[in-house]
């Protein structure tokens, strides 16, 4: 009894210390990034200043993300947090907040970083209600499927960074001039091949496309969730192949982690073209980086239209 | 889980000066669109939930042998009943608190604050302090509010050996390693009115504890949190159970109770999206070691008292398409006979080890509202019980991420 007691306690005040021992530290930012495509950005803006863990991958929804252990840790230790904002992540980072005891992150902090606060908001509810699913009043979060939000982002995240690592403030100006660069000509590229995609007849999956049709002048005719955030059901199904008899649309689009089966039915009974887009870095072998993700949804949305 | 239960925002307000919105909507930076848009009130929540419970044998003469029971540790009620319904009010106070308060009220009317606390959020260096009224972090599931629950009742080794859930007015201080391994530890002090604690002994610091909780992803698909914990909990003159007539007191206790706890869970999603598929694995074991002086209900006698009864259960979860989950759960407790001294009182098992098996199944239509049908094959007494029971569990308005 005496040695199981003596053990226990042993166990309570060594096992924590040893943890502390066995860490190791030396980048100067810790980047927490929510979603990876801000992750992927930190990256590009940071460079070696920066070390960038993201939480989320492109086969996991933002909305539904688990308060993880390994997730708490990570922003136990971060110096700036690079998050979507507009409630789409409000499921599980306030807890990794108030679980982590980290000052620096906490809203109102400059390690508190939400994209969508540099950004205009498009489908921004005048009033909200469950009734109608799972609607952000702040407007549609899912800002990073029109690039041309990314500059705007950019040039806010490369301040941030500047304010949280001053003495790193001009390589990350300078880092931001040149990804600028590079950003408006593949936009002038994407903008061009995209071209013939202008004014097409669209369904998708969830409403989580709709800078990428306000970007490229797509339209989405329906929707294959009733309400958003609501599962597919078979009479939705049915209902949305009937309005596509007199609506035709050409292709069914979702996003990589959203389940694949309700778009091959409906791809199978409308006959169009089911098409699954990156929706963020890692959501396809070619989307590796920011410009891969635009790169691939450009390609992936013209075979579609074929 | 089966679906994150997501605090939401109820309301906008619809800026009424139209001038003004447009002159806005040209401008059209969202700011401050990362941070609640109910401007200054707090989330405001309700859980609403109720059970038809139907039991072979008569809920009011539950008991689990060989155990003094506290807390609410009853299996419910036969019939139609609405169970807790929790009201819910919290919100960053200023830059260094956040507060949280929960009300609860029971099917039969009877109230109180089951949460009443505020937390510091910029301590900083991993340390986070809560004052109040709170459950104990001791544990995995004693954290876990009752609606969070795979099952529509709690383990028995936690209604036996915790009171269902242990906590009470007190103080808590919490440390995060700076690691990439997640490292917790905490320590509280605590009234300690509290089953197993009794009385507020100690001047009113009856009860303390101390835990360690480890946790980790293994690869994208897999997750897992383990921990140990200490509870020592003082008891002057506790009383459990109801008063016999001829006495007038109940089981009366007075001395230390130490509870040991290892927890374990881990949960796996394919690629970490639990949306569609899920499945989580939960086990823990718990050892109370008692010594004082007990007095029967029905007896003035006091006798020297020292047993140390230990329970585990384990449990597992899957959801195996969107909103429908399934559960299995298998419970026992062994409750260490005190010998011929208390044969027929409460502490007398008759030989008996308490077990229970249950089986669920539960549908969510969405992230606010889930349906359940659960059975108990409930052996806490000899006699087997048949429990069925059908509940509802719905939240209104604002609803707090859940913890892991």
């Amino acid at each position: 009894m005496k040695t199981i007691k003596q053990m226990f306690t042993a166990a309570l005040l060594a096992l924590p210390l040893a943890a502390v021992l066995m860490q190791n530290a030396n980048a100067s930012v810790h980047v927490f990034a929510c979603e990876p495509e801000w992750g992927a950005l930190a990256k590009e803006l940071g460079g070696d200043e920066v070390s960038v863990y993201t939480a989320t991958n492109a086969f996991q929804d933002p909305h539904h993300i688990q308060a993880r252990p390994g997730l708490i840790a990570k922003m136990r230790r971060a110096d700036l947090l690079v998050c979507t904002g507009a409630q789409l992540e409000i499921g599980w980072l306030p807890v990794l907040l108030r679980q982590a005891g980290n000052s620096r992150v906490q809203p109102g902090q400059p390690g508190n970083f939400a994209a969508t606060d540099y950004v205009n908001m498009l489908e921004k509810p005048a009033s909200v209600d469950r009734s109608q699913g799972d609607v952000h009043p702040g407007g549609n979060p899912h800002i990073q499927t029109d690039p041309r939000n990314m500059v705007k982002v950019a040039k806010a995240l490369a301040d941030t960074l500047g304010q949280v690592d001053s003495s790193h403030a001009g390589d990350y100006s300078k880092r931001y001039q040149d990804f600028n660069k590079r950003w408006q000509a593949a936009l002038a590229r994407w903008e061009k091949q995209a071209a013939p995609l202008h004014g097409l007849k669209i369904v998708v999956h969830h409403k989580n496309w709709v800078y990428l049709e306000h970007w490229l002048g797509l339209k989405a005719v329906a929707a294959l969730e009733a309400k958003p955030g609501v599962p597919p059901s078979a009479g939705h199904l049915s209902e949305v192949l009937k309005q596509l008899k007199t609506q035709p649309a050409k292709m069914v689009i979702r996003a990589a982690y959203q389940e694949s089966r309700p778009d091959e039915w409906l791809s199978e009974h409308a006959h169009i073209s089911a098409v699954t887009l990156p929706f963020t870095v890692g959501g396809s072998d070619a989307a590796k980086d920011l410009f891969g993700l635009y790169d691939d949804t450009i390609a992936n949305l013209l075979k579609g239209a074929k | 889980m089966l679906v994150k239960h997501v605090l939401r925002s109820r309301r906008v307000l619809v800026v009424s000066v139209l001038p003004v919105s447009l002159a806005l909507a040209a401008n059209t930076y969202a700011a401050g669109a990362g941070q609640g848009s109910n401007a200054f009130n707090p989330d405001i929540g309700l859980i609403m939930n109720g059970t038809y419970g139907q039991f072979s044998n008569d809920p009011g003469d539950y008991a689990i042998s060989g155990f003094p029971l506290g807390g609410e540790s009853d299996p419910g009620a036969r019939g139609f009943a609405i169970g807790e319904s929790e009201l819910a009010i919290s919100s960053n106070i200023d830059p260094d608190w956040y507060g949280m308060f929960t009300y609860s009220i029971a099917g039969d009317d009877s109230a109180g604050a089951e949460n009443a606390y505020v937390q510091t959020t910029s301590l900083g260096h991993g340390l986070t302090v809560k004052f109040g009224r709170f459950f104990s972090g001791i544990g995995y599931l004693n954290e876990q509010h009752a609606h969070t629950w795979d099952f529509a009742d709690t383990a028995l080794a936690y209604r036996a050996l915790l009171g269902t859930q242990f906590g009470g007015d007190g103080l808590q201080v919490r440390w995060l390693a700076p690691t990439d391994l997640f490292t917790e530890a905490g320590a509280e002090m605590f009234h300690g009115d509290a089953f197993p604690a009794g009385g507020s002994a100690n001047n009113g610091r009856g009860a303390w504890t101390a835990y360690v909780h480890f946790g980790d992803d293994v690869g994208d698909s897999n997750s897992w949190r383990a921990g140990l914990s200490y509870l020592s909990a003082k008891s002057d003159n506790r009383e459990t159970g109801t008063p016999d007539p001829a006495t007038n007191h109940g089981d009366v206790f007075t001395g230390t109770s130490k509870v040991m706890i290892a927890d374990f869970v881990w949960k796996w999603a394919p690629h970490g999206n639990p949306y569609n598929k899920n499945f989580k694995l939960q086990a823990e074991f718990l050892r109370s070691s008692n010594d004082g002086d007990f007095t029967p209900a029905g007896s003035n006698t006091v006798t020297a008292y020292s047993a140390t009864p230990n329970g585990w259960y384990v449990q597992g979860a899957y959801q195996f398409m969107p909103r429908w989950r399934v559960a299995l759960r298998h419970d026992q407790l062994s409750a260490d006979d005190p010998g011929a001294a208390f044969a027929g009182t409460v502490l007398d098992s008759q030989g008996h080890d308490p077990k229970r098996n249950s089986v669920m199944v539960d549908y969510a239509n969405s992230e606010f509202s889930r349906l359940r049908l659960q059975f108990n094959s409930d052996q806490s007494q000899p006699d087997t019980n048949n429990e069925w029971f059908l509940q509802y569990t719905m939240s209104l308005g604002a609803h707090g991420a859940h913890i892991f």
